[in-house]
């Protein structure tokens, strides 16, 4: 039933392979990303989902011994092909961590500094892109007066908002969020989840959890990983209410191991 | 692991095992009540269904402390949700039972031979209930199954006495009272079969996660 509403796929990942040396950290990832949906990936901690996450914006290039075989098709092209800019590549692909990691700077520069990086210098469209990205991310009618004070003197919660608007600056398709709550109080999370659930209108967001009500609350696909492997992907409800593998049961009932 | 939570899930168990052999204590109560026209026994039957009462009020208490305090999901959701639909069904039978005795303390006149076939379908709906109860306990699929099927053997004693009743009436008009005072016994005890027949959906829905209602509509 699900499977006809999904709707177009934005990310493909095709016998994905990802080793940290003799670590074989990823075991033959295959499984479509549907556009404009909120995809959260689960699991226990080592299990291979922040991994498999920073693959899909080339974040493991930078680990040393790192080997990566297989393919991530991102609308239909490899993202690990040689032709492809990896700095355009995070444009589109933005991503947004567990910690908020503000740039020392104030609130407006650090929104500015992905679009100054691309080349954007003219202040008023500067000006514009501040405002509508501090507005996607729901956070500038808290901040709108005090944009050229330092974004470190914000609360966690407000910090973790301005690097969402810093990755919506860029206008990406993709924003990958890993644990990007977990760190943050109760109603600085239900901010997060309902801006996720607004932005998907117009962005894929796929987000790595350990919380599984936030995946339940947020999601409309769930990928469980266990030891490096996909074990099940599918429309959430259908995960969390009569999941296919036992193992998936045993872990989100809790009584994995 | 969740050692605790099991813990609360094997009490939930518990209570409805209990409150299961509450609905047979009460049905079966009042079948004898009938079949032996003792006012006494019937007398019996409706402070069982008070029990029964006051056990659907516990067990949903356990239930929406489960749902609140442990978020179950997957197999533990469906356990606790259909036991939250099973009590509502379990409260009626005892109600119903509670029906069949008001009867049999107020009926009279009834010859023995025409509650016969009442005696036998009130057998095959204690069964049903007794089963049905069994399997959720059980997480037993087939035996939910074999409580479906019972309901059409139900259904047919319900027609049958329908038929030996309205023969009574043709044939002698002065038990006129009494038929329909057995007509409503029966329609009780089958009444009681349609709830015992939920009862045995809600646990293939929580072995399976499909509802039957869903698969007959497909």
């Amino acid at each position: 039933m699900c499977e006809n509403n999904r709707g177009k796929n934005i990310i493909r990942s095709n016998k994905l392979n990802l080793y940290y040396g003799d670590n074989h950290a990823l075991k033959d990832i295959s499984f479509d990303i549907p556009e404009n949906r909120i995809t959260a990936l689960i699991g226990p901690s080592g299990c291979g989902k922040s991994t498999f996450l920073k693959t899909l914006n080339r974040m493991n290039d930078l680990v040393p011994g790192v080997k990566i075989e297989g393919q991530v098709l991102y609308k239909g092209e490899d993202i690990y092909g040689k032709a492809v800019d990896v700095t355009s590549l995070r444009k589109q692909i933005g991503m947004v961590f567990q910690k908020a990691n503000p740039f020392p700077m104030s609130i407006y520069d650090n929104i500015a500094y992905g679009p100054r990086t691309h080349g954007i210098r003219n202040r008023a469209h500067l000006d514009e892109i501040v405002e509508r990205s501090l507005r996607d991310a729901a956070i500038w009618d808290e901040v709108k007066d005090r944009l050229n004070k330092s974004a470190l003197g914000l609360s966690g919660g407000q910090q973790q908002r301005i690097c969402i608007a810093r990755a919506l600056a860029v206008e990406p398709e993709v924003l990958l969020m890993d644990e990007s709550t977990s760190a943050l109080d109760p109603i600085s999370t239900s901010k997060i989840e309902e801006l996720a659930m607004e932005l998907k209108s117009r962005y894929t967001v796929i987000m790595v959890t350990h919380n599984m009500q936030q995946a339940l609350r947020v999601s409309d696909y769930t990928a469980f990983f266990l030891l490096g492997e996909l074990v099940e992907f599918g429309d959430t409800q259908t995960i969390f209410s009569k999941p296919a593998d036992k193992r998936t049961e045993a872990y989100i009932t809790g009584r994995f191991g | 692991m969740r050692t605790y939570f099991d813990k609360q899930l094997q009490t939930l168990n518990d209570e409805m095992k209990a409150m299961g052999a509450l609905c047979e204590d009460a049905i079966a109560l009042a079948a004898k009540a009938l079949s032996e026209n003792s006012r006494e026994l019937a007398a019996k039957v409706p402070p069982i269904s008070s029990a029964l009462d006051q056990k659907e009020r516990d067990v949903e208490d356990i239930c929406l402390k489960l749902l609140l305090r442990q978020q179950p999901v997957a197999g533990d959701l469906r356990q606790i949700s259909a036991a939250l639909k099973m009590i509502t069904d379990m409260e009626r039978i005892g109600d119903q039972a509670e029906d069949i005795a008001e009867i049999v303390v107020s009926m009279s006149g009834c010859r023995q031979e025409e509650v016969e076939l009442l005696n036998s379908m009130a057998r095959s709906a204690i069964r049903m209930v007794t089963d049905s109860v069994d399997a959720y306990v059980k997480q037993d699929l087939e035996l939910a199954k074999q409580v479906i099927a019972q309901d059409d053997t139900v259904d047919d004693y319900f027609e049958r006495v329908k038929k030996s009743l309205v023969d009574i009436m043709v044939k002698e008009p002065d038990m006129g009272s009494c038929a329909l005072d057995l007509l409503m016994i029966g329609k009780y005890f089958e009444r009681i079969g349609d709830h015992a027949t939920n009862i045995a959906e809600w646990v293939i829905f929580s072995v399976t996660g499909e509802h039957r209602s869903a698969e007959l509509s497909n």
